[in-house]
């Protein structure tokens, strides 16, 4: 074959095409190859293999109790390893959508604030966003758990936030938790019937509203629905569930002072850093996000509601922000994945996720380097590949709503 | 025309121009717009709801800001040491019970260990009398940049592309050195630290990640399956993952991948991580740049039979590129802060110098942690501040002139 | 020209690559040169470069710590110092490299590191199962635990519900687990990655006990805001005998770091120091004479000159020296550190 031919074959688009991906999938699978080879010889060096058999080892370390460990009943020297991943998994999980609601909420608080008329509002609202969102998050992060500790008592004292039910110490936030006595199932029930025939009468009334202009009183029907279903479930079982009470231990050995665990929900100060920081830094940006996301309905739109007579209030609700989520929705949804990304720092301030106990301390117990990353990315990319999905679909109802 | 006109109610001369109301001007109306106007409206029960909750708003604002104003200011300023003439070190900042001069219970910024750190913090324990080699790099790049900033700058263009690919040859020569022969002997990298190893990180990983990343976009809108698919791929996995991920296993798994016996040092290990990483975000703002041009400029392109890489070379790329260059600086600014996650896998940039710093058992004191880290704190706040309103100020222009 | 695009891809590619590569070429030649030569030794390779290369911790007092100006200290640095002089007669022919409790075995076996010199545990896991080799050890710790006095606690068996903070190690959560467990005592465990923020989080009260390294609690304990109302409790709840690691197969190599150690432990017990190494050479003494390379070829024998414990004991001094230069600072005692010959366990084996 001349040099010709060669020049004609490369220039016949189609060759080219087949030519140049063939050479690049050719590429990408030698180099995964080399990687693969390199690392199985390296591993032989080391005198480990790989596999997975350590996931069904008993972890014989303590992680300090949060929904993970409740929830997977984590006990010493009887859960597994694999027990542990589950765990760093609910507790990323946890963290993460606890700061997702959070962040949205502020950061469309601090996002209407900072296009506020009153001066306090707006200039407060510059100074978060530009203060939270030009500091790395470590640094945050360190900030606000040291923070957290040097404000509060240690764990034989205590802060009631509401006497008797709501208190904080060092060791953590303490909630009273719902104890359910018999009944509770025909209460539930009872109040499941009482949702759906409020949702019916909201659809109903809804209906009306389009047919004659004028709905149903709305709210008075709900409020009148659940007061008979209390009235319900009040007469038949009584009131089927109360509220723990949680003790303070003020005498006996000095270390078993303070709140007995078995009392209360505690949520240890390492979260409640770990949620702030995490709610507070990404909350800058949601609200950046939601400012230029109203800019970007036309004024008219304001305009044309103020004539219709609607509230500054319903204004906003009604017609600025159901447009302005078309343009504030993508990005929203890049900053769910950074602040789910960002928990992983929490591993500087000993809060008990993923990249913590699974790639810290377990990976320090039993070295399977390469297995362990694996999971651990497995994980962040189900999470982001899921976000994503849950966002493509949102976007995709909120674009057909367009005209 | 006649003058005589005489009829009572036709007006003879425009009604004269009454003021504005007295509450819409002066200091006054500027006090109403700004300041009640979300918390004077008492025309109903809700408003009046309303606007209470506002002025509480309002106060509670200005207390806690005043409150946080006033801790930092008390803490930097006033209960601050300034000085250490007698080289007393921690002793000038401690307090008596512990050894110290301080009167017990103080708290305040022991400036004099920042000072004595200073040159750590900047260029970690890169030689003394090497130093000169740093600045002079740090000057070129600054006189760089500042040329970049005039818009009317003679050899803008040209300043640009070599401060792209001469630059970091320089650079390069410069910090790392090529030998005793010609008087830059080598530096070795585990000596380099402090804002220098931030900025090597943060540039390295922008301009590294400039080529990449334009490869990726194209590759991700090919019309080829196999590329598309790989660059896709390749995009939404670095994406997914945390970066603290990717610097653990750059730091821990990526000795296994390589041949025996090759090694590479740290700080290129994080170099690694940190370009694939914002490879994949860069090529996600170009591809924005991409879409974002109008595709009359693809088909005339095509309409003037320029083949694909000329037509991108010459047509799309320039005007692409311009396009995103905001969001290259907010990449930047993004990559700059997550540098701090370099400290947790052991190399000193800022963050991890003052880490170091603060393990200094000479300077030990309680006030030694947060002292350094409000430092670092101001410097991250103080760059990023300025990049994102430099940013800001491009993408008002460019606004502009696409208009 | 239409393969120009090609080509400017290729160039693009090459480019960021040659940037990296560009990036590690120092290093690259290095390693080629060190990649030949690991078939023969460590000793030839770590000769052909000029220097040692050394792991070391990323800051512990006492132990491997470098100041601002990058220069390292501590009792584990001295020792690469003292092989480097055993080598070349020059103790600064070496480097040190920082590193983590996760990378340290990787760096080791990959070969980017010729000497593991960071407090690291001898267990039988590790010697064993890693491919590693303790040379031996030069400092016997053991996992302590410090109390707030004001707890008003005297033995760590009445630590019944307590609080405890401590930093992820390898083994640090699993011995202060098994000892709760073994006593039946409950307890909660807050885990922090860096020993920095375990002493700010235990200073302000998050927690009632700091368990760490013995050695490490009297460094971090300079930290707290009233050192003096916090004590370490007598229990030692492991036994952690710390020292140098070097790669399995290479016997020379292994001999040279386990005769290094040796040669500075032997100069305390036979009283050779820095000072008076040179007029030691004159001493009448046999096993002086043999650790000084007057009399016999031990040196030649490691492959080294025979001058090379004197090298050693001239540039960092013997185990004593090194010892009082840099724990005793921060509060330790010799105690078990001690020569057998003076209460403790240190016992090296005769040069002979």
């Amino acid at each position: 074959m001349n040099s010709s031919d060669l020049s004609r074959l490369w220039n016949d688009a189609r060759i080219r095409r087949i030519a140049i991906q063939v050479i690049l999938v050719a590429l990408v699978v030698f180099c995964f190859w080399w990687l693969i080879s390199n690392t199985s010889q390296n591993l032989d060096k080391l005198n480990k293999s790989i596999g997975f058999d350590f996931l069904s080892q008993n972890a014989g370390f303590q992680i300090a109790p949060t929904l993970g460990t409740w929830l997977f009943s984590y006990e010493v020297g009887q859960s597994t390893y694999w027990d542990v991943y589950l765990i760093g998994i609910i507790n990323t999980l946890l963290v993460a959508v606890l700061g997702i609601i959070a962040a949205t909420v502020i950061g469309f608080l601090v996002g209407i604030m900072r296009l506020s008329n009153n001066i306090i509002f707006r200039s407060f609202a510059t100074v978060y966003i530009e203060l939270l969102r030009n500091i790395p998050l470590l640094l945050q992060l360190f900030f606000w758990y040291f923070t957290v500790l040097r404000s509060l008592p240690d764990k034989r004292g205590k802060v009631d936030l509401i006497p008797g039910a709501v208190s904080v110490n060092l060791e953590g936030l303490f909630l009273p938790f719902p104890i359910w006595h018999s009944g509770a199932g025909f209460a539930g029930i009872i109040l499941l019937i009482a949702a759906i025939s409020a949702l019916y009468m909201r659809a109903k009334s809804r209906s009306k509203q389009l047919m004659t202009g004028h709905p149903l009183a709305i709210w008075r029907i709900t409020a009148g629905i659940f007061a008979a279903a209390c009235l319900m479930i009040v007469v038949s079982v009584g009131i089927p569930m109360e509220w723990s009470q949680p003790t303070f231990i003020e005498t006996g050995p000095i270390l078993k002072q303070g709140f007995d665990k078995a009392t209360a929900i505690m949520i240890i100060p390492e979260m409640l850093a770990v949620w702030f920081a995490l709610t507070l830094y990404t909350a800058a940006f949601i609200a950046e996000n939601v400012r230029s996301g109203i800019l970007a309905v036309s004024k008219g739109q304001t305009e044309a509601a103020n004539a219709l007579g609607l509230s500054t209030g319903q204004t906003l609700r009604l017609i600025v922000i159901p447009q302005a989520m078309r343009v504030i929705v993508p990005p929203l949804t890049s900053q769910y994945l950074n602040l789910t990304k960002n928990s992983s720092l929490a591993v500087a301030i000993a809060y008990p996720e993923l990249v913590s106990i699974f790639a810290g301390t377990a990976m320090n117990q039993v070295g399977k380097e390469i297995e362990m990353f694996f999971m651990m990315m497995v994980v962040y990319l189900t999470f982001s590949l899921l976000t994503s999905a849950f966002m493509n679909w949102f976007n995709h109802r909120s674009k057909l709503v367009e005209r | 025309m006649k003058t005589d006109h005489s009829t009572a109610y036709v007006r003879q001369e425009d009604a004269p121009l009454l003021p504005p109301p007295r509450n819409e001007t002066g200091i006054i109306g500027w006090f109403n717009q700004n300041i009640l106007s979300l918390i004077n409206d008492f025309s109903g029960i809700g408003a009046a709801i309303r606007s209470v909750l506002m002025a509480v708003g309002t106060l509670a604002i200005l207390y806690y800001s005043a409150h946080i104003l006033w801790a930092l200011i008390d803490f930097a300023i006033i209960e601050a040491v300034w000085s250490d003439p007698d080289e007393l070190k921690r002793v000038v900042c401690t307090t008596e019970i512990a050894g110290g001069i301080q009167h017990n219970g103080w708290h305040g910024a022991c400036w004099p260990l920042a000072t004595a750190k200073m040159k750590f913090l900047i260029y970690g324990a890169y030689p003394a009398e090497e130093l000169w080699r740093v600045n002079i790099t740090g000057l070129v790049l600054i006189i760089g940049l500042v040329c970049l900033m005039f818009d009317r700058m003679p050899y803008r263009m040209h300043i640009g592309i070599s401060m792209l690919t001469i630059f970091p040859v320089f650079a390069y020569i410069m910090l790392v050195g090529l030998g005793d022969w010609i008087g830059l002997p080598y530096v070795d990298t585990r000596d380099w630290g402090g804002v220098l190893v931030t900025l090597v990180v943060a540039l390295t990983g922008i301009i590294a990640s400039l080529p990449l990343g334009v490869v990726l976009a194209l590759g991700r809108q090919s019309n080829m399956p196999a590329v598309r698919y790989l660059c896709t791929g390749f995009i939404e996995f670095w994406r997914g993952i945390p970066l603290i991920t990717v610097l653990f296993m750059a730091s821990v798994a990526l000795p296994l991948f390589l041949p025996t016996g090759v090694t590479i040092d740290n700080l290129l290990r994080a170099l690694i991580g940190v370009t694939l990483f914002a490879s994949a975000y860069m090529a996600e703002v170009i591809r924005g740049g991409l879409q974002a041009i109008d595709k009359g400029q693809y088909e005339a392109a095509d309409a003037l039979g320029l083949g694909y890489w000329k037509s991108m070379r010459l047509i799309i790329l320039p005007q692409a590129l311009t396009y995103v260059i905001p969001g290259i600086v907010n990449t930047f600014i993004g990559l700059f802060k997550d540098t701090t996650l370099v400290a947790i896998i052991g190399l000193f940039d800022l963050l991890g110098a003052a880490q170091a710093a603060i393990n200094d058992a000479g300077w030990s004191s309680p006030v030694q942690a947060i002292t350094l880290y409000l430092l670092v704190a101001t410097f991250y706040f103080i760059c990023c501040f300025v990049m994102s309103r430099y940013s800001m100020r491009l993408e008002r222009k460019l606004d502009r002139s696409n208009r | 020209m239409k393969n120009l695009p090609l080509i400017v891809i290729v160039l693009v590619i090459g480019g960021g690559l040659g940037y990296f590569l560009g990036g590690g070429n120092e290093q690259a030649v290095e390693q080629e040169a060190a990649m030949e030569t690991s078939s023969e030794s460590t000793l030839e390779a770590v000769k052909a470069k000029g220097y040692v290369q050394c792991g070391v911790s990323q800051g512990l007092p006492g132990f491997s710590n470098a100041d601002d100006n990058g220069n390292w200290t501590g009792i584990d640095v001295d020792l690469c110092r003292g092989v480097a002089a055993a080598v070349f007669g020059d103790a600064d022919k070496v480097r040190f490299t920082p590193l983590s409790a996760k990378q340290r075995f990787t760096a080791l076996s990959s070969g980017e590191i010729d000497i593991l010199s960071r407090n690291t545990t001898w267990t039988m896991t590790r010697d064993t199962q890693l491919g590693l080799n303790f040379a031996g050890v030069n400092y016997y710790d053991g996992q302590g635990m410090m109390v707030p006095s004001s707890l008003g606690v005297t033995s760590a068996t009445e630590l019944d519900g307590a609080n405890i903070c401590t930093n992820t190690g390898t083994t640090t959560e699993l011995n202060i687990t098994d000892y709760f467990r073994a006593n039946n005592m409950s307890f909660e465990l807050v885990a922090f990655e860096k020993a920095d923020e375990v002493v700010a989080a235990y200073d302000a009260g998050r927690c009632d006990v700091y368990t760490t390294d013995r050695s490490g609690l009297a460094a971090q304990r300079t930290k707290l805001t009233n050192p003096d109302a916090h004590f370490v409790l007598p229990e030692i709840i492991s036994k952690e005998p710390l020292g140098p690691v070097v790669r399995q197969g290479d016997d020379q190599w292994f001999n040279i770091v386990r005769w290094s150690l040796n040669a500075m432990i032997n100069a305390e017990e036979l009283g050779v120091t820095q000072s008076n190494v040179g007029s030691m050479m004159g001493s009448d003494n046999p096993s002086i004479k043999r650790l000084l390379g007057e009399e016999g070829n031990f040196g030649e024998e490691l492959g080294l000159s025979n001058d090379w414990a004197a090298n050693l004991i001239k540039a960092v001094g013997n185990y004593g020296e090194s010892y009082d230069a840099h724990v005793t600072p921060l509060g330790l005692a010799r105690g078990v550190n001690a020569l057998w010959s003076d209460g403790g366990i240190l016992y090296a084996a005769p040069i002979r």
